[in-house]
């Protein structure tokens, strides 16, 4: 499996961790991220709770906003294709992208297969809600997993629900004989030398970041404190009442996630966070796209 | 002796793990009080804009400059930390401790599919180690106290002032301990 993983791309995520990746719908506001300390942006045309107000099929972005937030910031740029929408990745791999997303935020293309990342030389990040999805991913060449959580919503919970389901199904390898570690494996439809390296590790063997509903300082710091590595925000900063701050005190929470002194301070005067949904009152679960 | 490696932002738990396979103690550092408790200290790669913000937010970056001038803290920078180093960051103004007279350029190579793996000659070491270049800087100026200890492209990527300890590349990905066992002995 070794070797035909993006291992440059593996080591490239290694260098966000600790840090926060910012949605961004123009330059300007990639701009105000990267002022805020964002490590990356992730550029696409409309966020996550906008997709979810406006419906229809959400496609990559078009390649000039692209190209012009590229042109704005010195920090990584990502963007997002269909989930096996091998065609869009060649686009932005062309374009010199320096991460895609795989993403479920997007309508999926291909109802057979996700994008074999091992194909390409850009590094691509995708989304988990459990350890047998994120492995599956890991093998088809993926250089980093983030929780899907529900994007969108504001709501944390099912990023929470994620990134506890992994990490108590790593510690439950490690009590597994060989026996029933050849039944994960085959169950998961993942390589058995996959799955005994995660129990030896006590990890994914990628840089691990969470998504989905992170709408406050406090959100960033509880995902931390469950072993995140970093933290993707959406709609959390730009569909908050002061975007500036929110950016910056997210930051903060992101490396302080175990100061509350230091929480406290970065939490308090905010403004307004984005609106919130209860998960079952969304109509389109998007952690469902994709398996 | 507590070796501190920073932890604002990056690869700080790369540095962690080949300290401790060398048998070094050390601790992450995000405030001036863990900074006071450590006798060395490495900023690890990771974004430069980020690292060289907090630095100067929580006020990490002044006692570091103090220290540095005490020679009380012998410092090592990979990467975004190399960059941070610097008397010079060319392009957008970044701020910078400035403990490395060299001139150095952010992202010199390109994009992400610019990066690159090789095995590096390091001066005084017999065998190339592996390293990773990752939307590396380029060092286009050093001044006449730095030792350039390995060059790639005819460019330096280690280079040394005192003990101040600076590489473009990554040793750390590859669990590489020459450069911190040569960090050590500085």
């Amino acid at each position: 499996m070794q070797g035909r993983q993006n291992i440059l791309g593996q080591d490239f995520a290694k260098m966000l961790r600790g840090g926060v990746i910012m949605d961004v719908v123009s330059a300007e506001q990639a701009c105000i991220a990267q002022a805020a300390g964002a490590c990356a942006v992730m550029a696409l045309e409309r966020i996550p709770a906008d997709i979810r107000v406006q419906g229809g099929v959400a496609r990559m972005s078009d390649p000039q906003l692209i190209r012009e937030i590229q042109e704005a910031v010195s920090i990584p740029v990502m963007a997002k294709v269909r989930i096996g929408h091998t065609a869009e990745a060649r686009i932005l791999e062309a374009l010199e992208i320096d991460f895609i997303d795989e993403s479920e935020v997007l309508t999926p293309a291909d109802p057979f297969a996700h994008i074999d990342k091992t194909q390409f030389q850009v590094p691509f990040v995708c989304g988990a809600t459990n350890l047998g999805e994120g492995l599956r991913r890991v093998e088809e060449g993926a250089s980093m997993i983030r929780t899907k959580g529900e994007a969108g919503t504001g709501n944390v919970i099912e990023a929470v629900r994620h990134m506890k389901s992994i990490r108590s199904e790593i510690a439950s390898l490690r009590t597994m004989g060989e026996e029933e570690l050849v039944a994960f494996a085959s169950r998961e439809r993942v390589s058995l030398g996959l799955v005994r390296s995660v129990r030896d590790e006590g990890r994914l063997p990628v840089v691990t970041f969470v998504a989905g509903g992170v709408a406050t300082p406090a959100d960033a710091a509880l995902l931390m404190q469950l072993g995140a590595e970093g933290v993707f925000v959406g709609s959390g900063i730009f569909k908050s009442g002061n975007p500036r701050k929110m950016a910056e005190s997210i930051v903060q929470a992101t490396i302080h996630f175990s100061d509350p002194k230091k929480l406290l301070e970065v939490s308090t005067g905010l403004g307004s966070a984005m609106p919130g949904e209860e998960i079952g009152a969304v109509s389109v679960r998007m952690q469902d796209r994709g398996w | 002796m507590t070796v501190g490696v920073l932890a604002l932002q990056g690869n700080f738990a790369d540095h962690c793990r080949v300290l401790r396979n060398i048998g070094c103690t050390c601790e992450e550092v995000r405030s001036l009080r863990e900074l006071a408790l450590v006798d060395r200290l490495i900023i690890p790669g990771g974004e430069s804009t980020v690292i060289g913000r907090l630095l100067f937010e929580s006020g990490l970056s002044q006692e570091i400059i103090s220290r540095h001038r005490e020679g009380s803290l012998p410092v090592f920078g990979t990467c975004a930390g190399a960059i941070v180093l610097a008397t010079e960051v060319m392009g957008a103004p970044a701020p910078s401790l400035r403990l490395m007279d060299m001139s150095i350029e952010r992202n010199a190579y390109g994009r992400q599919l610019q990066s690159f793996q090789t095995n590096l000659a390091i001066c005084g070491h017999a065998t190339p180690i592996p390293v990773s270049f990752i939307r590396a800087p380029k060092i286009v100026r050093t001044g006449p106290s730095v030792d350039v200890l390995a060059t790639h492209g005819g460019h330096p990527v280690l280079v040394r002032q005192g003990d101040v300890l600076a590489a473009t590349f990554h040793p750390e990905v590859h669990e590489e301990a020459v450069l911190h066992r040569l960090f050590m002995e500085m």
